[in-house]
Formats: structure tokens, sequence, C-alpha cells
């Protein structure tokens, strides 16, 4: 843990906040408020290391691994890849920057072209980039991709329809490794597989990460699997980061409110632990980015709210060694 | 007491480019007035098939129901004429579907959503629907129940459009509730609170549920007795206790296996299911499960292995080789 600490990040996450403007009007379109989609997060992940970044719907943990990868502008805050900040890359810097971070996406169904063979999708980062000029050699190179991710390298000839969800996931993995990037954005990765499946491409990014040393931002909001797979945690909600620790160390001793309300909601698949367990339902919903609510944004639904959580906005304090809350009443 | 429904050997196919599919291939369960019972697999299993069966809302063509009987209360819903049917439907057994986006109709208010279903088979007038559509409402614990009403389905959130579509469900006092997938759409604390919900009126007005869903930790937390499904039958039925701690086929043991769980040490590796999910288009006369299956000899290339009795209780089994399943889970625990 200390070795790893002492190196540099590969990546550093820095007051990022991503607005979205609402505008009204259809002429004379003007902006009339904010979605605050991602509100101020900072976090930091080793080089090896897989951080889990879980939420429920709307807690900005998609926006925040689409501004990682520049897919969106941040309003504010830093993305420091390897030390440089993706935001003020040029073209040429960016495109390089492509080749070492890639993105699994949740849906098989609609993450491949439809009209491209399986063994065209994944050559087409190869082709695009310029690695391999050569045809046969790229093809070759097709093969060795899908063999890694367990699947008959024959599958190049064909289409995405013609394959389970389980095979196409696998096929959105050899895509993201076509490149050899050091580290990759699993956005819901696993959520659309069914429970047989799941555990099969958990074990394939597990046995990836090994092989060639990645590092992931692993984003989901199913907290058994993310417990499974991930090194350290940080929770989301409404924008913000919540709570940040050591799987482990999270898991067995959640400190925010809202981590603990999240555990328990997660029924055990076990009748005898679900018939012994003292569980209790938390109250409303998550309310909306446009306008949250003031102070800490989770005190209208938090058991342990007091008068002050509606006035002043909790900062992460680090509590114990490495876990942090964004919780005045935690301790 | 005879059950509320009784299901017995029904068969559902659906006619496709790639051939005949049995997607309900001689399914059999029962369900007991005020009871909750749960109906697991994995997409494509014909749990969602197996429900709109029952209600008879399987789309001719392409698909049909080729044979068996669905008993409710006493009648079999397979000799009903459709107008007959609809009076069933949304009557004595409501339906909760995944998609509350979906089941509601659009341009319809809230209000008008319930009460449609009070006029048409209470034959209340409008303004005592209208009433009963406000309880109905503070029922599933709607705020500010009033204002609601006279709101679209999209001004409300996931949760809360679920919570109409309960109140929809329970409008006409029914006996059943069928529930497919009622929470897979939702966040895990508005899916705690719905479940919490189901269970708490159907207790108190002594529905019956059936649940179905892909979800062993919603089947671990809600269900009474539980049949799993795969490749259109149903291949372990029981006791949930029974089905969690003893099970006695491959499949639900594997199943069972392969979810990490919050409330156990972090493994080094989750124990999949090897293989794919079956092309339901290309099954033999074997047991389908094999080719993923560890205990798998020559006999279950020959035959389906049929429904019987393994283990204690009414616990039953489709496996050849239910009584070496059950010894293997002892020798590992």
């Amino acid at each position: 843990m200390s070795a790893v600490a002492a190196a540099p990040p590969l990546l550093e996450v820095r007051g990022l906040a991503m607005h979205f403007p609402i505008s009204e009007g259809i002429v004379l379109s003007r902006k009339v408020g904010d979605v605050k989609a991602v509100d101020g997060v900072d976090f930091s992940i080793a080089r090896g290391e897989t951080l889990g970044l879980v939420g429920e719907s709307g807690c900005g943990k998609t926006t925040t691994g689409r501004c990682i990868l520049r897919l969106e502008k941040p309003t504010a805050g830093e993305i420091l890849f390897d030390g440089r900040d993706v935001n003020r890359m040029e073209r040429r810097e960016l495109t390089a920057l492509r080749r070492r971070m890639q993105v699994i996406f949740q849906d098989p169904y609609s993450s491949l072209n439809p009209r491209m063979k399986v063994g065209e999708i994944i050559a087409e980062p190869i082709k695009v980039h310029g690695v391999e000029p050569d045809g046969r050699r790229r093809r070759e190179r097709v093969r060795e991709l899908l063999s890694v991710c367990g699947l008959d390298p024959n599958f190049t000839d064909r289409y995405p329809h013609e394959m389970s969800g389980g095979q196409r996931q696998r096929v959105g993995i050899a895509r993201a490794l076509a490149l050899d990037p050091e580290f990759i954005v699993c956005d819901e990765a696993v959520s659309a597989l069914d429970v047989s499946i799941q555990a099969q491409v958990v074990n394939l990014l597990e046995d990836l990460r090994e092989r060639f040393r990645l590092t992931y931002l692993f984003i989901a909001h199913d907290l058994s699997v993310v417990r499974h797979l991930c090194q350290r945690v940080a929770v989301m909600y409404l924008g913000r980061i919540v709570e940040m620790a050591e799987s482990d160390e999270l898991f067995d001793n959640p400190l925010h409110p809202y981590t603990q309300a999240l555990l328990s909601a997660v029924p055990i698949p076990d009748p005898r632990v679900e018939a012994a367990r003292a569980f209790r339902v938390t109250k409303g919903e998550v309310p909306s980015p446009i306008n949250p609510p003031s102070g800490c944004v989770f005190h209208p639904r938090c058991p342990m709210a007091v008068a002050g959580c509606s006035v002043s906005r909790p900062a992460l304090r680090e509590l114990r060694p490495g876990h942090w809350v964004a919780c005045s009443e935690a301790s | 007491m005879p059950p509320l429904l009784e299901v017995r050997g029904l068969h559902t196919e659906f006619r496709t480019g790639a051939g005949v599919v049995r997607a309900v291939d001689g399914v059999s369960f029962s369900v007991d007035p005020g009871e909750t019972i749960a109906v697991v697999g994995e997409s494509g299993s014909g749990k969602s098939v197996t429900a709109l069966s029952v209600l008879r809302l399987v789309a001719d063509p392409p698909g049909r129901i080729t044979e068996g009987q669905i008993l409710f209360d006493g009648r079999d819903l397979l000799d009903l004429s459709p107008a007959e049917m609809r009076e069933i439907r949304g009557r004595d057994i409501g339906m909760v579907f995944q998609e509350p986006m979906t089941s509601l109709n659009p341009v319809l208010t809230i209000s008008r959503q319930i009460t449609e279903t009070l006029e048409q088979h209470q034959g209340a007038d409008r303004v005592s629907a209208e009433r009963r559509a406000l309880e109905l409402l503070q029922m599933v614990g709607i705020a500010d129940p009033a204002r609601r009403l006279k709101q679209y389905p999209h001004q409300l959130s996931g949760g809360m459009r679920q919570r109409v579509m309960i109140a929809v469900a329970l409008a006409c006092n029914p006996k059943l509730i069928i529930a497919d997938e009622p929470t897979t759409a939702l966040d895990v604390t508005i899916q705690a609170q719905i479940l919490e919900l189901m269970k708490s009126l159907t207790h108190e007005l002594n529905v019956a549920q059936i649940i179905i869903t892909h979800n062993l930790g919603v089947v671990a937390r809600y269900a009474s007795r539980v049949n799993v499904m795969y490749a259109g039958r149903i291949v372990e039925a029981g006791e949930a206790d029974a089905i969690y701690h003893d099970p006695r086929h491959p499949y639900t043991m594997a199943l069972l296996g392969s979810v990490p769980r919050l409330d156990r040490p972090r493994r080094a590796r989750l124990d999949p299911v090897e293989g794919q999910p079956p092309d339901l288009t290309r099954l033999d006369g074997g047991c389908a499960f094999r080719p993923r299956c560890r205990f798998a000899v020559e006999q279950c290339a020959q035959a389906r292995p049929p429904l019987a009795p393994a283990g204690t209780g009414g616990h039953l089994a489709a496996c050849f080789r239910s009584a070496e399943v059950g010894a293997a889970r002892d020798v590992a625990a």
C-alpha cells in the first residue's frame, strides 16, 4: 500500500465539475439553470489499481467517467493523466492519449456496430491509430485478442447479432484491449449480463488486469461486484463523493449514512440471512440535481441528520487512515 | 385449502424464422391464497412468458399456448373467451411490470389510469372512482396524492410510477398479483422501498403474489417458495430455504455459487457457470443444461430429466443426478 501511495498516481481528478446548462425557448433561447451532474469531485488512481465508483442513477458516476475520457468537456477541474491535464491537450496529444485510455460500455447490444463483423470491430481502432498497417498481421492480432478474451478466434466473421450478450461483451473488451491501453473505464461493464455470465466476465477482467497490468475505473451500481473487483471504492451521491476507502474497510465499516443505506438495501441471496437481518428502508428519493438540497445533499433522507446538516456542505475528512467521509456526524 | 392458481403442463411456443421456440416447455406450479412465490431464471429461461401465458397476454402470432391448464379459482383460464379473460385481468389478477414508463399510458393522468380500471371492473362512477384513486395513492405511499392525481406519468420519478402501478394492480382487490421484474429498473434504495411496500400490502390485503425475477437476493428476502427455470422448464422447485441451502439441481447450485455476496469474505475468484446459455431453437432430446454441467453423464444426453422429488418436503429437481448434487454440496460445506 505505502509503495503504491508513494508513486505518482496514473490518474488524478481535482475539483471536477460538470454542469449541463438548461435552456428555455427555441428562438430566443436563454439559460435558466444548471444540472449539476458532477459537482466537485476529487480522487486519484494508482497504477495497477482498480477504483470502484458506485452510486445510484443520476449520481454523476458515468459523467465522471466521460469527463476522464474527454467525451465531455468539464465545467471546472483538472484531470491529470500521467501528470498531463487531459483538458489542455492539443488534438495530436489527445490522439496519443486515446491509445492509452479505453472504455468498455454497459450495453453489448448498442455499443457494437451491427453492420460490422466482429473482426472489423476489433481491427478498427488498430487501423484508425495506424498501429498495424499490414492487413495480415492485423488479422492475426484480432484473432489473438479474441482468444485472450476467451472467444473462438474464428468468430472474426460473425456479426454481433449472432452472439450472446456475454460473448458480445467479450468483443467489447477485445476492442478496448486492441491498442494495449494502460487505463480502462468500465462503465457498468457487467451490469447488463445474466448472473451466470456476469461471473465469467468479472473473472476475465481480473485476469486481464494482471496479465496486462491494467488500471481500471470500475463504474457500477452493483455493490457486491464492486467489492469483489475493486481495491478502493468511492461512493457518489448527487454529483459528489460522500465516502471513499479501501474496499474491505468501506464494506466492513461504512461510515456515511448513505453508504450504510445502500448496503442495507442490497438483499443477500440467502433466506436465513435475510430473515435475521435488521432492515430499514431509506425514505425518500434522490433529489433533482437541478436544485439540490442545501448543505449536505443527503440530509433530507438521512436518519442521522441534525440542524447543521442543511446549512453547510460537509467536506471529505479522513476519519481513519485512507478512509474519507463527507459527513459532519460520522466518527 | 385448494391452491388459488394451479398451472399444469403449460407449453407456449413461438414460431420464428429460426424455427419453433418452446419458450415454456411443460411448466407446472401452484400458488396458495395469500402466498408469495418466486419464479427465478435468466434471460430466455421462459419466466416472463410463463407470466404472460397465465394472463393470456402472449401475442398470437407468433406465440401460442399449445398445451396445459391454468386453473385459477376453480376455472381453467384457457377455456375463457377473450371478454371473460379481460374481466379477470385487472380485477382478480393484478399486474406489475418491469418498466412503469411503458406500462402506464403516457397521455392519461394518474387519476385516469386508476379510475379506468375501477369503472371497467366495478362499474364505479367518476366521483367514487376518483375518491378511491386518492385512497389508493395514499396507501402506496405517494406524498401529496391530490396533486399527483392530476399529473402525467412523465412527471413522476421511476419509483413513484412503480407505486402507481401497484395502486392500479390493487385497485379492484385482486386475489393474485403477478409482478414481472418489478424493481429491476429501479435503484437499490428505491427497490427496497417498493418491495417492502408490496410485501406489507399483499400481507395486509391477503393477496397472493408471483414475483418473477433474476435477482436471487430479492427472492431470498421475499418468497416462501421458489421455482427455478432454465430453457423453458422448471428445473428445481421447493421451499426457499431448501433451494438456497440444499440445492439439488446443478444449475441452481452453480447460480448460487456464481454471485459475490456482501455478507461473506471476499473470494479470490468467482465460480461462474461455464459456457453460454442454450439456443432454444437447437435443443436436443437431452437435458438442456448438460453442456454446462459438471455432473453430466451419458444418461443426460438420452432424455430430459423430469421434475422429481429430491431432498425433503415438496422439494423437486429435474436432474438424474440430484442425489450426487446434494452429496457434493455436503462435501463442499
